[in-house]
């Protein structure tokens, strides 16, 4: 008898989980609403069958995500029992910091590294997870899964504390597979659908509600399409698309070409970009 | 809709499911900088076609901005994530790749070549099946990658594929690949590696990665890709060792559910199976495995679990289950081998922090035995481990754990040591033996101490230490010393080397090991006597700086006075009175201080005696003089 592949990496997940919680005083849980949280999420909760999860999700809200996100969020934290902590930075919801006109790169800073922070040192949490995947940036590839982060929430990459003996290892293909043969609930925005979008710099952007400034001769179409990966939705590109159904989608995974992190506007900023926003925070 | 759904999850399904079966090889490459790991492995995805498009595009325009292969991509940019690494041309910690090819799955760690980042390397092997190591072939195999291969073997890699790579840069020729072939396979076997392939590659150009080289007709052996393809990997091996299963979490819902969560370390169990929790020695009966998928019958190793058990007891975090019928062993004192991580150095006597499996315990490292010179793999003496390095030594918890040894298995037999202030982890420790004395053996403080002793005999009690090479006059002027102050009716004992080693010490040899050994056993003899209030003579080589001031702390500060006989190599070569020297240079004498083991100069000896200058009776009275000085002796003169 031998352990599938995705059974080893549940057991290693949940592993860490345990051990996070168990070696720490007050551990958080970051919860961003897309899939890689959704398995998260999952395996938390199977870490501690049949008690509850014994900390709190988090999660770091930009104020810009979609709106199915933010029901999905409230719903989903209801279902499971867990405490949910929304964290805003009030001075940049004071300072009414957008994507539009302070573009991602400030955005992304204040809303999400610097909110992150904040959140950290308001509730005194000592360690928190997150669900970000090896694959998805070549800097993320070199994190432990859990990423440890000095009191001033700077990750050094040289300072790494070796999280020996075990790893976890979970790809795009993994993630996907496992939610569909766990029937984890996930966003619908992952399901195609027709969705009102514009086409903007080559990318296409949904328009999801009223506070999205269009440029000139822009005028949102419905097309249908779906999303790979979730964040402001300003700054998430949608891809064409007609996988309705999770075989489908992993099916379209499958005969992909080009990586899941290509959606995401954030990573054109500069060379090393994801690696800036990790030494400052960002998760 | 439906009917167009439905074929495609029948096919997902299938292809989901032969997916799931492929085994999973875990392998983890090093070597020594430039030896171009990263161009490897990025050769290695390229060539399985396993880069998406957008990654080629940003390849292909990271190669443009800063490769280092003219028009050509540069491979290694695929891996080298960081931005800092990329600006020093250096991989600096583990990077995690991916693949599937028809056959497996495959987790690639690649570790830093540069010298400091050897902790990250002992992160990436813990795992891995295998170990793919990068010799250039112009190079052969250096410091780095002996460093590796013995890391390697110590954490229990058995399978071993040696890359000679850049085999472009020497003509694809023959000759430089056998030469690296036989020089490499000495070492390795000196190690304990014995399952060793060699493969000639060029990662620059592709040979023998995936497609058979053309450049290369004499090599008959296996591709790299068909190494890793073919390589007999035991999937099974942990599940066929004993049932352990360390406790990680108690689960206590309510009042009616106590739960032991845990991964099984190693084995499998049942429910119904009789099980023993250690360090306690309490035994009771699986209940039910508990999972959220429902209850099992039945789990391996691997999983992650919740146990119950038929009957209350008390069981913590930290604990062991085990099978009742082979439990593993209980100890606070270990013989372990210490791979050091950190910048600051190891300090014997310091408490640090030892996990082993879910167990954090106070630990205070020991004597250090010996460290190890990953070159020539000799055991050297020392008192603390710098970073990388290698040592075994003593270890004391201040609780009992519950343990297997290393060999045995590699979860519950290896630990962690953190640093108390900082929380990091600073080395890394396989168990290699519990220590059984010392157990209850705890200083007994006494009415009479050794000042009144001597008082009594008008002395003051003190060790004189002699060092010097083989031959260089110790046990002629000992022997005149302590008759001298016999002479004087002074009280005292002279240890000397030969006798000592034909008695108390005859079971040790002349390894440095042994050496430091032989010294701390006198040290400690000379230190009880030294107690009894005598005047103790000490002959022996001695070499090690660091033992000699083991020696020194073990007393109180006057008590020790180190006097260096001080003959060059070459006259004490030269008399050789017992013939010893002559069989050194013939080699029929190994580890020969002087000749083949080092012998470290006194920089601070109390007494300096140069016999080029005095013969030995003038020795002899120059330190009876000096004891006299010193008040030792008391007043008779």
């Amino acid at each position: 008898m031998a352990l599938t592949y995705l059974q080893r990496l549940e057991a290693e997940s949940i592993h860490i989980i345990r051990e996070v919680v168990a070696e720490t005083d007050n551990p958080v849980m970051l919860y961003s609403i897309g899939k890689d949280s959704a398995v998260m999420l999952h395996l938390a909760i199977k870490a501690f069958f049949p008690a509850r999860p014994p900390f709190p999700l988090l999660h770091v809200d930009t104020t810009w995500k979609f709106r199915d996100m933010y029901a999905f969020r409230d719903r989903r934290a209801a279902e499971v029992g867990m405490k949910l902590i929304v964290h805003v930075n009030p001075e940049g919801l004071a300072m009414n910091i957008n994507p539009f006109t302070h573009g991602s790169a400030v955005h992304t800073d204040v809303m999400k590294t610097q909110g992150l922070r904040q959140a950290l040192d308001k509730y005194g949490f000592d360690a928190a997870f997150g669900g970000a995947r090896r694959d998805e940036e070549k800097s993320r590839a070199k994190e432990r899964i859990f990423s440890f982060r000095s009191a001033q929430h700077r990750w050094d990459p040289k300072t790494q504390r070796p999280e020996l003996w075990k790893l976890s290892n979970w790809t795009e293909l993994d993630v996907w597979q496992y939610i569909y043969l766990q029937d984890i609930p996930i966003v619908p925005l992952y399901f195609a659908r027709e969705r009102p979008v514009v086409e903007r710099d080559g990318t296409l952007i949904m328009v999801d509600d009223e506070r999205m400034p269009l440029r000139d001769g822009e005028v949102p179409v419905l097309r249908k399409v779906r999303f790979r990966t979730l964040g402001c939705y300003p700054l998430t590109g949608a891809i064409e698309s007609n996988a309705d159904t999770l075989p489908a989608i992993v099916q379209e995974m499958l005969l992909a070409k080009t990586s899941e992190r290509q959606g995401r506007v954030i990573d054109y900023d500069a060379a090393g970009s994801m690696e800036k926003k990790k030494v400052e925070g960002y998760f | 809709m439906a009917r167009a759904f439905a074929p495609v999850a029948a096919e997902i399904d299938h292809y989901l499911a032969t997916h799931q079966r492929k085994s999973l090889l875990r392998f983890i490459t090093c070597g020594s900088v430039d030896d171009g790991k990263s161009t490897l492995i990025g050769r290695l995805l390229y060539e399985s076609k396993l880069l998406f498009e957008d990654q080629l595009a940003a390849l292909e325009a990271d190669s443009r901005k800063m490769g280092t292969q003219g028009d050509g991509l540069d491979f290694a940019l695929l891996l080298d994530g960081l931005t800092a690494e990329r600006e020093q041309g250096i991989t600096i910690d583990v990077a995690y790749r991916y693949f599937a090819t028809d056959r497996r799955k495959y987790i690639v760690a690649d570790t830093p070549g540069h010298e400091q980042y050897t902790r990250n390397m002992v992160t990436g092997a813990s795992t891995a099946d295998v170990a793919v190591l990068i010799v250039d072939a112009r190079k052969g195999a250096l410091t780095q990658t002996r460093r590796h291969s013995y890391l390697v073997s110590l954490l229990g890699i058995r399978k071993i594929l040696v890359a000679v790579n850049k085999m472009d840069l020497v003509e694809y020729a023959e000759a430089p690949f056998r030469a690296i072939t036989a020089e490499y396979g000495d070492f390795a076997a000196r190690i304990g590696l014995d399952d060793v392939t060699f493969i000639p590659v060029s990662a620059l150009k592709g040979d023998n990665v995936v497609a058979k080289s053309a450049h290369m007709p004499w090599h008959r052996g296996p591709t790299l890709m068909g190494y890793l393809e073919s390589v007999a990997i035991d999937e099974e091996r942990l599940q066929k060792a004993p049932f352990r299963l360390p406790v990680q979490w108690v689960n206590r819902p309510h009042h009616d559910f106590r739960g032991f969560a845990g991964t099984i370390a190693s084995g499998t169990i049942h429910t119904g199976e009789r099980v023993r929790v250690q360090p306690s020695g309490r035994e009771s009966t699986i209940a039910r495995i508990v999972t959220a998928d429902g209850d099992l019958a039945q789990a391996i190793a691997g999983q992650s679990i919740t146990l119950t058990l038929t009957d209350e007891i008390d069981i913590s975090r930290g604990d062991l289950i085990s099978t009742a019928s082979a439990p593993p062993e209980v100890a606070d004192q270990f013989e372990a081998t210490i791979i050091w991580m950190a910048d600051e150095p190891m300090l014997p006597g310091r408490p640090y922090l030892l996990k082993i499996g879910a167990r954090t315990v106070n630990a205070q490292i020991g004597d250090l035995k010996y460290k190890v010179n990953v070159n020539s793999l000799e055991h050297v003496a020392a008192k603390t481990l710098a970073l990388n390095e290698i040592g075994v030594c003593n270890l004391s918890l201040d609780h009992p754990v519950a343990f297997d040894v290393y060999k045995d298995n590699r979860d519950t037999g290896a630990f962690i040591f953190i640093d108390r202030v900082s929380n990091n982890t600073v080395g890394a420790g396989l168990l290699e033996f519990a220590l059984r004395r010392a157990h209850n053996i705890h200083i007994q403080a006494l009415d009479l101490n050794k000042g009144v002793r001597a008082q009594l005999k008008g002395q003051k009690s003190c060790v004189l230490w002699l060092t010097g090479l083989s031959g260089a006059g110790k046990s002629t002027i000992a022997n005149l010393v302590e008759k001298k102050l016999h002479a004087l009716g002074r009280h005292t004992y002279l240890l000397d080397g030969d006798n000592i080693r034909h008695g108390l010490n005859k079971d040790l040899g002349f390894t440095d090991v042994d050496r430091v050994e032989n010294i701390r056993r006198v040290a400690e003899v000379a230190k009880l006597m030294v107690d009894a209030g005598l005047i103790v003579i000490t002959a022996f080589i001695s070499p090690f700086r660091a033992e000699r001031r083991m020696a020194r702390e073990l007393m109180d500060a006057a008590e020790f006075i180190e006097i260096f006989v001080d003959t060059p190599l070459a006259m004490a070569e030269q008399r050789d009175s017992k013939g010893l020297y002559k069989k050194a240079r013939q080699g029929e004498l190994k580890n020969f201080t002087g000749i083949d083991s080092p012998y470290e100069v006194p920089e601070h000896a109390e007494i300096h005696v140069e016999t080029t200058r005095l013969a030995a009776d003038a020795a002899a009275d120059l330190i009876v003089r000096e004891l006299g000085r010193r008040g030792v002796i008391g007043t008779v003169v």
